[in-house]
């Protein structure tokens, strides 16, 4: 379901497989785990860049799963189950040693997207592929962190607006023009992924502390740190 | 250390000499205590600050070589420049910081701390240095950089790539106001603005409870919960 590949100086999480890599419980899991190994493993100069292959980058958390639960309550739970198991995801992701850059090959909706978004980069394709956030469409609530990481990393009322509320598959170019993803000049999954790696190569040549990376990322997002439980320590040593 | 030059409405503070005039205890005290003279002038609810400086430094941010050989002046120093920057968000009159060199670290945030960012753009660069030099950015910084930066994406640029921000980057940003071909003509246009902003008239302090207000969590960051703020209920000799 998910792979972490090593590359030089450069992590490769990859969403593995056909379809759409919804979010069970194990994937979750495996995704929590490989980025913890990722961190026990960084160095100066570590990037990670999150990928997955095919029509999908993700379609959010595994509702047909949730549903075979049998009863509504028993669905609920099991919805409720995934949201709270995928925050540390997002914990994690703030919390990582290092750049991370989100390589969108396809789809991103609700929880996907909000994967993607977790990353301090995002690119993606301007041919195909749609963020889509789909709990207006569906009827689901939305999670505190996923509004916290929203108004985190989304800065106008129009886009917060046309993202949560509007229930729009936003493309590429659109999506730029939102200032949702940083990117969306390429026409093919290779293109996205090629970018994402010259990025990560050239933030990868600073060297940088992840330790101070980390930190100073933390610090850019106090609301959604809090609610993700995420402490900032203070330190300073700095380099004369 | 630092001047004060007033040229009718207009109170024009320079850092002055050729060095990086890094943000020392004595060099703050003088900036703190110019202020205060500033807004004690029987003319200060009806006139205009310039911040300014010589050579090829605006400021070069903290004194880290005195903190390196004694720590508890870090704290000294970062609770000066707070202070400092609660008494220009105070101000009762419009400030204007005509950037004629590098202001890196606190000395990028002394700069931001003004209500307009005038820059040249043929030398010197806005640096927010942490990254590099390994220094925990504090979140007063933060606080300041969310205030008056409002895209996320420039906020993490700024943050988290350490970026060289040259004028004409500044104004696409949205961190500087307008960029100039010299420092000469940097200045020349501060002033032209500062008698620009005479010439509408205005109560200075009317203008500086309404920035206090714009910039509260700022203050709340730099003085505290309880000692900004409290112009809720206050009269203000309102026109009605």
């Amino acid at each position: 379901m998910c792979t972490l590949e090593k590359r030089g100086d450069l992590f490769l999480l990859t969403l593995t497989g056909d379809g759409e890599h919804r979010f069970h419980p194990d994937t979750i899991a495996t995704i929590l785990s490989l980025l913890e190994q990722a961190k026990s493993q960084s160095t100066r100069g570590s990037i990670l860049i999150t990928t997955a292959s095919g029509k999908f980058f993700s379609n959010g958390f595994d509702l047909a799963w949730a549903q075979t639960a049998g009863s509504k309550t028993g669905a609920a739970n099991r919805l409720h189950q995934m949201v709270e198991s995928f925050k540390p995801v997002v914990a994690a992701l703030l919390d990582l040693p290092m750049p991370t850059i989100a390589a969108l090959n396809g789809h991103a909706a609700a929880a996907g997207l909000i994967l993607a978004l977790s990353h301090d980069y995002v690119f993606m394709r301007k041919d195909r592929g749609v963020l889509y956030m789909s709990e207006v469409d569906i009827g689901l609530s939305m999670p505190d962190y996923f509004s916290a990481l929203v108004r985190a990393k989304i800065g106008t009322s129009a886009a917060r607006r046309e993202l949560l509320l509007s229930g729009k598959k936003i493309r590429g170019e659109e999506a730029v023009g939102l200032a949702i993803v940083d990117s969306a000049a390429y026409d093919s999954e290779e293109g996205v992924v090629e970018a994402s790696v010259r990025l990560g190569e050239k933030l990868a040549a600073k060297k940088w502390s992840g330790e101070v990376y980390a930190s100073i990322r933390k610090s850019l997002y106090p609301e959604l740190c809090g609610i993700l439980g995420l402490e900032t320590r203070v330190f300073a040593t700095p380099k004369l | 250390m630092c001047s004060l030059e007033k040229r009718d409405r207009l109170f024009i503070l320079k850092l002055t000499g050729d060095g990086e005039h890094r943000l020392n205890p004595n060099l703050l005290d003088s900036l703190r205590s110019t202020i205060n003279q500033i807004r004690s002038d029987p003319s200060s609810s009806q006139s205009v600050l310039i911040t300014t400086s010589d050579g090829k430094f605006f400021s070069n941010g903290y004194d880290l070589a005195l903190a390196e050989s004694n720590p508890s002046l870090s704290v000294v120093m970062d609770a000066k420049l707070r202070s400092l920057v609660a008494d220009l968000i105070s101000l009762p009159m419009p400030t204007i910081a005509a950037v004629t060199g590098h202001a890196s670290a606190a000395g990028c945030i002394l700069a931001m701390s003004h209500d307009y960012v005038l820059m040249r753009r043929d030398r010197g660069f806005l640096y927010m240095s942490e990254l590099d030099i390994e220094l925990i950015v504090p979140a007063w910084f933060m606080a300041v950089i969310k205030g008056k930066i409002g895209s996320p994406a420039a906020r993490r640029d700024v943050m988290l790539t350490a970026a060289k921000v040259t004028a004409d980057v500044g104004v696409k940003m949205g961190i500087v106001d307008s960029a100039y071909g010299s420092a000469t003509e940097t200045v020349e246009a501060a002033i032209k603005l500062g008698e620009e902003i005479v010439q509408r008239g205005g109560d200075g302090h009317v203008y500086g409870k309404m920035r206090e207000s714009l910039l509260r969590e700022v203050l709340i960051h730099t003085i505290g919960e309880y000692e900004s703020g409290s112009s809720v209920v206050r009269s203000t000799g309102s026109k009605l």
